[in-house]
């Protein structure tokens, strides 16, 4: 081989090959497989839905079950009844809802002129109906996001929590039953002032019997997960405190 | 004759035990802090540095004679970052349950010092299949050291193994805990990891004399 490897001009074109090679397999991966991904997301926000408002497998295990995803689908059709778009206190219906992009509304609604897009699921489980809505803020190292159920009295009927990074074993934790299920049953409001509910530390009610507290027991080790828990819950839910006035 | 000749065996066994990348080298630290407070994660990040270690050597042991040597640095980067993007891209498509799980060490597994640290120093001036059973061999010398602290910080941090209560319950107060016992919470922060490691490396620096240096 008699190439000179050290030459500037090998080094470019070295580099500009390396990149472009690099790049048309990392492009075509992803672009090939973005359907898949999409219905893996589209997919798995119909799972959580449903799970905070009861629909999923947990009977008789500790650990977060989901329907399977072959039938999120359809299960999703038969529970949710009602998906509506709040938007400036305009409540109108839309089938779509649930893929609103609820990150970028917030960025969006940064903007004074823009009203801010809210989804809100109604679904439908033994005959009672709950109200589902979506929240998000932030945690330790990224974002944290859930689903809030509640009945119209703004009770919680249940949660669920997802993270993007928070540390495993620690903050990670929020998505584990022994957290969720504390939230079970919580009020979120005191007659009429919104409290939301505060991940609290002190291990005064370990087992969560107290349920007008408007606490839960928060993880240990995970002060900031927590408190990232409380002010989402805080700011998100509080959105939706005007439309549930209208219930009662 | 087995199936690796005396040599080629040495690069698997070495980094398992007296070259070990974590406890002699005292490489990859960081991650081996990070994700350890629990065992699937453990097992998985070493699954994941398995996969890279292995393929990513190869790569750049193909590569090894018309790599520029001004930018070989960056161009062991690309290949890392390529290798880590392939992979989380395929488990997204195919295996969403598990990439939701593992979600920050796939990313994580491109900061390990061990691989680049493999990638200049053995798979630069060895052939291909040296250069694969290097990386295995050194990506499972990290891989045990992991999943020996994932055992002991979740064991005694959280009282489970995968997830299972093997202890008892601690807020029911059964098992062990009926007798007093209390998990320790500071196994399962950061600082406990380096102290199981720091125990690892004594417990085999005693074994072995000729770790010890001067």
């Amino acid at each position: 081989m008699a190439i000179d490897t050290e030459k500037n001009s090998y080094t470019v074109v070295f580099a500009v090959i390396m990149v472009v090679v690099v790049g048309a397999i990392l492009a075509g991966l992803a672009s090939g497989l973005k359907p898949m991904v999409k219905a893996n997301e589209r997919y798995e926000k119909q799972q959580n839905i449903l799970y905070a408002m009861g629909v999923n497998n947990n009977q008789g295990t500790s650990d977060v079950e989901f329907i399977p995803t072959e039938i999120v689908e359809s299960e999703f059709d038969k529970y949710i009844k009602k998906q509506y778009v709040i938007q400036g206190g305009e409540v109108s219906e839309n089938d779509q809802a649930y893929l609103i992009d609820i990150k970028k509304e917030s960025t969006k609604a940064k903007d004074p002129n823009y009203e801010r897009r809210l989804p809100l699921f109604i679904g439908e489980k033994d005959g009672e109906e709950v109200y589902i809505v979506p929240v998000r803020g932030k945690g330790l190292w990224d974002a944290i996001w859930g689903f809030v159920a509640m009945d119209k009295g703004m009770t919680v009927k249940g949660v669920y929590f997802d993270h993007k990074g928070e540390t495993p074993g620690l903050g990670a934790n929020i998505k584990e039953r022994f957290f969720m299920d504390d939230f079970t049953g919580e009020e979120l409001l005191d007659g009429n002032e919104f409290k939301g509910i505060k991940v609290a530390k002190g291990n005064n009610d370990p087992k969560n019997e107290i349920k007008d507290d408007y606490e839960v027991d928060a993880i240990a080790g995970s002060t900031i997960t927590g408190d990232g828990v409380t002010a989402m819950l805080k700011k998100d839910i509080q959105m939706y405190k005007s439309y549930f006035e209208t219930l009662n | 004759m087995g199936l690796l000749s005396k040599k080629d065996a040495k690069l698997i066994s070495d980094p398992l035990a007296d070259n070990n990348p974590i406890t002699i080298q005292v490489l990859g630290i960081c991650s081996a802090l990070a994700i350890t407070a629990q065992l699937k994660p453990s097992i998985v990040m070493a699954i994941s540095v398995i996969f890279v270690m292995g393929v990513g050597n190869v790569v750049i042991s193909l590569m090894r004679n018309v790599i520029p040597s001004k930018i070989r640095i960056i161009v062991q980067l690309i290949v890392v970052a390529t290798l880590v993007i392939i992979v989380d891209q395929v488990l997204k498509a195919f295996a969403y349950t598990l990439s939701k799980e593992l979600s920050v060490f796939i990313g994580l597994i491109i900061t390990n010092c061990i691989i680049m640290g493999r990638f200049e120093a053995f798979a630069l001036g060895n052939g291909p299949w040296r250069s694969f059973l290097d990386g295995i061999g050194n990506a499972l010398g990290y891989g045990v050291i992991l999943i020996i602290v994932g055992f002991f910080r979740e064991l005694l941090g959280s009282g489970t193994l995968f997830g299972f209560k093997v202890l008892g319950d601690s807020v029911e107060k059964t098992g062990l805990y009926a007798l007093g016992y209390e998990n320790n919470g500071f196994m399962v922060l950061p600082p406990m990891a380096l102290i199981v490691v720091g125990l690892i490396i004594w417990v085999q620096r005693s074994r072995n004399k000729a770790l010890i240096e001067d």
